[in-house]
């Protein structure tokens, strides 16, 4: 007898730390206590992408999508769901039952997605290499090791376009050529696994969801360039990955799928996982590899470049988690299949960590040359909270604001180039008009100024003076002259910084001050936050025609700034407000405002 | 587990796709809906859904998918199956028991006949 229902669990980050393991387990015991057992199997997967609903749990064949589940759910997802047929409408994310053959793409938040990346997140068990192997696994690596040359492989990489998801968009085909045709006999392959950028977790998805995915595409590299071993260079805080990559390995050992002689073929190759701690300078790729061999992690001059002289000066292909996860799609089905997704410009598709004021943030596998505008409101659904869509960033702290105008610009590399910001590595923040842009462009500098690893000095002082400029702005104190100060400093770390963590620091001053020069203006010339955002501009005022005197504010105010007598208009003492808007919020009548 | 070979490799992926292919749900035409509301239940549902489900698994269906629905308001007529396919478009049956279950599959679903003497209207 066949299962009659499959229960798909997310075992994402996200989910699980919201308890998913335990409604793992949960479903599993009411499964047996209520005796079918023998009639649902349960299925922990990797994470849906749509992490802020989370914990989700998907039950085929109905396709019924459910969110926020709790452990104390599982008894009615079993005695409801798998015994009686009815969906648990509560829990179902648009709370109506489906009709028949309505599938979960109908979802708001999967129309417009393709996955590629993602292909198995959410579908396979990714500690089950049977899984992964049933829906075509290990079908490139046949292909590769017994009907492709090492130049077949490259010249397949080469048709599909590929370019670098690690943020430089570098032709992948083009990195495995050099590597290929550098001389030397030990040649090396690894995994950049070390996701510094603010905002970001598509790899870590990747690799929790389908870690085969990676292990396969870096032994065809192997292949390729005549390599025998492999390096994941994966931060330490990524628990999960870092145990369902260990899972993986050990099975696709178990099967000769690692280790000398794969398949028969007469092809050794292995994989070693090192551990990061997380600095974000280790990202860039001559300070991984500086790291690997267990220096400091400190950027090296290039050239020579990691395909001529990498790890311990060997010829070295270094390329990104998303990267690799498109190569088995590559190689099984063809170069030519693959380039048919996406623009001239850009081949494929990318993945994206959409969040910020969108209602629906997550994981967001489109096609290059997708919107924006399809992004932040067909698939993340508009803005949340009613508020006004000010703008997006997107590149992290290398990259830089998108604004209304350019929402229509078809998303690719060149394109986000054109419009002053980044692919990086698919962070996408959106923001609305509570947002502070000087604010903004000052939440990166912080971020480059501490991660800057201090071996040059445009980079190391650059960093912390276009920082102090903007505090100084936010705080009331800008002057005219320091928006220009901030203009040459900036181009003064383009040139002279030796990495690109210096060299693309400035972006998101310079695209800020580009697009909302008036925001700028209005700190500097005016002493005002626009956005109500920066504490030592703004004021909470109480309007006496609006306050009806209902004392709640008074009763919330932490630091007692708020006088008045019951039924009587209140008022706040500036100088003892420290503004946190608690009373803001308290006040139903809509009395207290920001100026 | 002993290492694989490229043949065993092969053979294992054709069973464990066969395994997968029964949790994929998308691009079947053909849709059977199981009533399994608590009146169908008693009537005997779980007992239609196995049937249909075994059956379409012995002869090797793979355009099919079966799902269950809550009570259809046709309870003197449960356990209910309905039908939906691009030839026959959508059918309900009522009463249907183990062998009829069976019947839908091998006659309906295969040899493309509605079989008259059990069709019901759940619109009237
Ligand atoms: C400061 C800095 C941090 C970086 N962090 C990462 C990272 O976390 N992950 C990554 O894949 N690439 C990162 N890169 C880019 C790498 O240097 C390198 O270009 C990339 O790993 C190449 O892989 P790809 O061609 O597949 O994109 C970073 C670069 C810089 C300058
Ligand atoms: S640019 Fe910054 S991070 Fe890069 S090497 Fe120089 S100081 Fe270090
Ligand atoms: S903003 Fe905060 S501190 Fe200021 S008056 Fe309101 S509640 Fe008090
Ligand atoms: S909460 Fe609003 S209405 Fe009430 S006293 Fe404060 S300002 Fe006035
Ligand atoms: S972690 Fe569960 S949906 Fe992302």
């Amino acid at each position: 007898m066949g299962f009659r229902n499959y229960i798909l669990v997310c075992g994402g980050t996200g989910c699980e730390s919201s308890k998913a393991d335990l409604i793992y387990k949960t479903l599993i015991e009411e499964a047996a206590a209520q005796g079918v057992a023998d009639q649902v199997q349960v299925i922990k997967t990797g994470c849906f992408g749509f992490c802020e609903q989370g914990p989700i749990v998907k039950i085929l064949p109905e396709d019924s999508f459910y969110v926020k589940v709790r452990p104390e759910d599982a008894r009615e997802l079993i005695s409801e769901h798998v015994i009686k047929g009815r969906e648990v409408t509560r829990l179902l994310y648009n709370k109506t039952p489906k009709k028949p053959l309505e599938q979960v793409e109908d979802i708001q938040f999967y129309q417009k997605q393709l996955r590629v990346v993602l292909r198995n997140c959410g579908v396979i068990d990714p500690e089950n290499i049977d899984d992964y192997i049933a829906n075509d696994g290990y079908v490139a690596l046949e292909k590769a090791l017994f009907e492709m040359s090492g130049d077949d492989i490259i010249n397949e990489m080469k048709l599909s376009g590929l370019r670098g998801r690690g943020g430089a968009g570098f032709p992948t085909w083009m990195k495995w050529n050099f590597t290929k045709q550098a001389e030397g006999d030990v040649k090396y392959v690894v995994c950049n696994a070390d996701e510094g950028d603010p905002g970001a977790y598509m790899d870590r998805s990747t690799l929790e969801g389908d870690p085969h995915s990676v292990l396969e595409a870096m032994t065809i590299c192997g292949k390729a360039i005549g390599a025998h071993q492999g390096f994941i260079y994966i931060r330490a805080e990524y628990p999960l990955a870092i145990h369902r990559l260990e899972v993986a390995m050990k099975q696709a050992r178990e099967y000769g799928l690692l280790g000398k002689n794969i398949l028969g073929s007469g092809f050794d190759y292995d994989i070693e996982i090192r551990l990061g701690a997380g600095a974000f300078v280790c990202g860039e790729e001559t300070a991984l590899l500086q790291s690997i061999e267990g220096h400091r992690g400190m950027p090296l001059p290039r050239p020579p470049f990691p395909a001529s002289k990498g790890l311990w000066g060997k010829p070295t292909v270094i390329n990104n988690v998303e990267t690799w996860a498109n190569v088995p799609v590559i190689i099984a089905r063809g170069g030519a299949e693959f380039a048919k997704v996406g623009t001239q410009d850009s081949r494929g598709t990318k993945v994206f960590a959409l969040t910020g004021k969108v209602k629906n943030s997550g994981l967001v596998e489109v096609p290059m040359g997708t919107t924006l505008r399809e992004i932040v409101f067909d698939i993340g659904g508009g803005i949340a909270g009613g508020r006004k869509f000010k703008a997006v960033q997107t590149g992290g702290p290398s990259g830089g604001v998108i604004t209304e105008e350019n929402l229509d610009t078809p998303i690719d590399f060149g394109g986000l180039q054109r419009i002053g910001s980044m692919m990086g590595s698919g962070g996408m923040i959106v923001m609305d008009d509570s947002d502070c842009i000087v604010d903004v462009a000052k939440f990166y500098l912080e971020f480059t100024r501490d991660e800057s690893c201090g071996k040059c000095f445009p980079c190391r002082i650059g960093g912390k003076s276009l920082y102090n400029l903007l505090d100084k702005i936010t705080i009331g104190n800008g002057t005219e002259e320091d928006l220009e100060e901030l203009k040459t400093i900036a181009h003064a770390m383009q040139k002279g910084s030796l990495c690109a963590l210096g060299q693309t620091a400035p972006n998101p001053v310079l695209s800020t001050m580009r697009y909302f020069p008036e925001e700028y203006e209005a700190h500097i010339r005016d002493k005002k936050c626009p956005a109500g955002k920066c504490k030592k501009l703004i004021r909470y005022q109480i309007d006496p025609s609006k306050c009806i005197g209902c004392t709640a504010c008074s009763r919330k105010c932490p630091v007692g700034a708020i006088s008045g007598e019951l039924k009587k208009p209140h008022s706040i003492n500036q100088s003892a407000c420290i503004k946190c808007g608690v009373c803001r919020q308290t006040c139903k009548f809509s009395a207290i405002t920001i100026e | 587990m002993a290492k694989l070979s490229l043949e065993e490799l092969r053979a294992l992926r054709a069973r464990e796709s066969a395994r997968m292919a029964k949790r994929d749900i998308h691009g079947k035409s053909i849709h059977v809906v199981v009533g399994m509301g608590t009146c169908g239940i008693q009537a005997g549902a779980k007992v239609t859904l196995n049937s249909i489900v075994d059956e379409i698994e012995a002869k090797g269906l793979k355009d099919v998918i079966v799902t269950q629905a809550p009570c259809q308001g046709k309870c003197d007529q449960e356990p209910v199956v309905e039908v939906y396919s691009p030839a026959l478009g959508a059918v309900a049956y009522g009463k249907v028991d183990a062998r009829l279950a069976r019947q839908i599959v091998d006659e309906h679903i295969i040899a493309g006949r509605i079989i008259k003497d059990h069709q019901i209207d759940l619109e009237a």
